[in-house]
């Protein structure tokens, strides 16, 4: 398996060892070394209509709880930002998004704990932070978000 | 259509607007050879190059203080957005006498002037109703794709026409904008329904120098043109319906994606019936899944207003045929409504999440029924949306199936219109067009190494497998031999030789370092190969995806005033049509508005 943490600042290295660490006790020992559950895009919500979505019942209880869901990062909004729009499928699947009204609207939007630097855009990644739920609007790009993984630190899956 | 608007900055353009002008000279909209229908209403603005004295300032019409012709003064904005120029602006002008109007505009040393026609029309009505079918990025090579694939050729001729070929009048339509020599659909379709010309993004607006999106000076619409006249208006699409197409009905703003306030420029048009996908921007920003930044529940707006309301294709047939029902809402989608492959026979897309969508046919019949409950006639606008938007993802198969699409709708129409007193004109053409091209088939059973090796062109194309049904579409799409539709503006993309069976083609993706390259997703099907793009790659202009063409549109008509469709024509001059046909600005009625 193959672990890239794409992260700036001095701490990349130490950080780094302690993920390889952690990701290896989770391997040796099980599942309790990783207490984050893992959602999934499909799991996220229990209808999806004309009229809205409604939160999955495993959503709403993860509610401010540590989580990780996997996802394709979207070309960043803002250069030097910790913001990125986690997507079901790579960005392109939605060839024609132009501003934020165009986006599927199954979206996660992440605020990482470090300035992001971005991923290849077709490679999958998975985001791990607080789950946060409800209707925000970004205050310095306007986007509106209803799922947000907080304090995130992210990196590739195969 | 939803695409470009980053390929052309407003800036760019501005700035290209402004170097042609000579040095100093002030800007005034609406602009030079505008036509302009009497008694429609515009906003007119002068924009000067710097600060101006306000006692040296003369704006003039036919020689005469602007005043005496529009019934009042513009209003002086001495800093426009804070910065160092000023500007006049005088909303909601009109004229009602037609003939030649020239604006002279001087700040005591330079002087600019600009000439405009305005025109009127008959006093009675050509035809009671009108029916404009938009194929959104519907090309001549798309049109002869759709006819081989849905009727077939014998003795080498068609076995049968497509319903749109029996139409007798027929123009070539130039699609450029007062920016470029290519469109986008937002300006396109605006040409369509305001009868001015505008730039890439832009909706029942001139491109001005406004910072505000919404600020620009406006120009109506036929919706807003027609309900005065007491006719119905509908549009019905099968993308998001705050898309640019449909948006061009009611919308008045410098960017296209001004999706909220879209949605409210409907509300406030009154418009009568609407369908399409989009209703995210419609649900208030509680509701999970909005897309809207405020709490206005547009869905009860509606519902308020008097209109039906639908999410699906049963619970819109209920309320079509229900005889109090005048006004329709129908939102079917939070997205686009899937195509009609997917729709009808992969059932992929978002055919599982949403099971009970109409397609442009069915949506039409039902806008129909609803809308001739106006005695007074309607106009409609019909749109084979993804027609494009498959263009631009190079799923050749996906957009000629909305051809025939399209052409089903056409059909339908037709048949309304003949059996309900031959009294409607029916419109049938594109916004603009792609680079595609019918070069030939590509062969599963000759034997070669590489698929290029079973492309066969000239007489080697001989005539694909396709076996239709009741509709005109192939019933399956994936035949031995197959059509050969080819792109000629690209990205870099996996060319595959066939049908996407399991959804829309994705062809490029952009890469970490913000380059687009091909999307990795295809390289191992059996056959792929890589094709380098020749479209931008990096930087403002790069391209995921096809792009819109150039090339002239086809425009083909019947009914009562189609005969003025003849020829070489401008995009904007298919709103002329539409007007003297219904008889918008009778002679002797229209009165100037203050």
């Amino acid at each position: 398996m193959t672990i890239r943490v794409f992260f700036t600042g001095g701490r990349f290295r130490r950080f780094f060892f302690a993920f390889a660490v952690s990701l290896l006790l989770s391997f040796l020992i099980g599942s309790p070394a990783r207490a984050a559950e893992l959602l999934t895009f499909d799991g996220l919500y229990k209808s999806n209509t004309v009229l809205g979505l409604k939160f999955a019942d495993r959503t709403l209880a993860l509610k401010g709880q540590v989580v990780r869901l996997r996802g394709y990062m979207a070309p960043p909004l803002k250069p030097e930002s910790n913001f990125f729009v986690l997507t079901r499928e790579p960005v392109a699947i939605c060839p024609f998004c132009s501003s934020d009204g165009e986006w599927p609207v199954d979206i996660v939007v992440v605020y990482a704990s470090k300035t992001v630097i971005p991923t290849n855009f077709s490679e999958r990644i998975e985001a791990e932070g607080l789950l946060e739920v409800g209707s925000f609007i970004d205050p310095k790009t306007g986007f509106v978000s209803q799922l947000r993984i907080r304090d995130a630190v992210f990196h590739t899956t195969n | 259509m939803r695409v470009v608007p980053r390929l052309v900055s407003p800036f760019a353009a501005l700035l290209a607007t402004m170097l042609a002008l000579p040095a100093g000279a002030q800007t005034i909209y609406p602009i030079n050879r505008a036509e302009i229908l009497a008694g429609s209403h515009f906003d007119l603005k002068v924009e000067f190059p710097g600060l101006v004295d306000a006692a040296a300032l003369k704006l003039e019409i036919n020689g005469k203080d602007v005043a005496a012709v529009l019934g009042r003064s513009a209003e002086l904005i001495e800093k426009e957005d804070g910065k160092d120029a000023s500007s006049l602006i005088l909303r909601s002008a009109s004229i009602a006498k037609p003939g030649s109007y020239t604006v002279t505009a001087s700040d005591g040393s330079n002087s600019k002037s600009v000439t405009w026609n305005v025109y009127a029309t008959s006093a009675k009505p050509a035809a009671k109703n009108v029916i404009l079918f938009i194929g959104d990025g519907f090309s001549t090579g798309h049109r002869t794709a759709a006819r081989i694939l849905s009727r077939g050729i014998e003795d080498g001729k068609f076995i049968g026409k497509l319903a749109m070929d029996t139409m007798p009048y027929m123009a070539l339509l130039t699609t450029q904008g007062t920016d470029s020599i290519i469109t986008d659909s937002a300006n396109a379709a605006h040409a369509y329904t305001t009868g001015h010309k505008s730039c890439v993004n832009a909706l029942g607006v001139y491109c001005s120098r406004a910072a505000n999106t919404l600020d620009h000076p406006k120009v109506e619409t036929i919706t807003e043109i027609a309900k005065r006249q007491g006719l119905a208006v509908g549009a019905v699409t099968n993308s998001e319906i705050e898309d640019a197409t449909p948006a061009s009905m009611a919308a008045h703003t410098r960017r296209r994606s001004d999706f909220n306030d879209i949605v409210k420029m409907f509300y406030d048009s009154k418009i009568d019936v609407l369908m399409g996908g989009g209703s995210p921007n419609f649900l208030p920003k509680s509701t999970p899944g909005s897309k809207r930044t405020d709490d206005v529940d547009y869905i009860e707006q509606f519902k308020s207003a008097g209109y039906s309301f639908a999410t699906t294709k049963s619970e819109m047939i209920q309320e079509a045929d229900t005889a109090k029902t005048t006004k329709l809402l129908g939102l079917y989608n939070t997205s686009n409504i899937d195509g009609a492959l997917d729709l009808k026979f992969l059932k992929k897309g978002s055919v599982s999440k949403f099971p009970d969508q109409p397609d442009v046919v069915e949506e039409m019949r039902a806008a129909i029924k609803i809308l001739s409950r106006n005695k007074k006639g309607f106009v409609l606008m019909v749109e084979s949306a993804r027609i494009d938007k498959y263009a631009h993802s190079m799923d050749a198969e996906r957009s000629i199936y909305d051809v025939i699409m399209l052409d089903n709708a056409v059909k339908a129409a037709q048949d309304w219109a003949k059996a309900n007193g031959n009294n409607t004109m029916i419109l049938v053409t594109a916004d603009h067009s792609h680079p595609v091209s019918v070069i030939g088939t590509v062969n599963d059973n000759v034997v070669a190494d590489e698929m290029r090796n079973k492309v066969g062109t000239y007489q080697e194309a001989g005539f694909p497998d396709y076996q239709r049904n009741d509709e005109g579409y192939p019933v399956s799409v994936d035949v031995p031999r197959r059509l050969r539709f080819v792109f000629g503006a690209t990205p870099d993309y996996y060319d595959t030789f066939k049908p996407f069976l399991d959804g829309e083609f994705v062809p490029a993706i952009k890469n970490a370092d913000g380059t687009m390259v091909a999307n990795e997703k295809y390289k191992d099907i059996p056959g792929a190969v890589l094709r380098v793009g020749n479209l931008p790659n990096k930087g403002p202009s790069a391209a995921n995806q096809g792009v819109h063409s150039g090339d002239d549109v086809i425009l083909t008509a019947m009914g009562p005033g189609a005969e003025r469709v003849h020829g070489q024509m401008e995009n904007s001059d298919l709103f002329r049509i539409m007007a003297e046909a219904l008889s918008l600005a009778p002679q002797g009625k229209s009165g100037v508005k203050k």
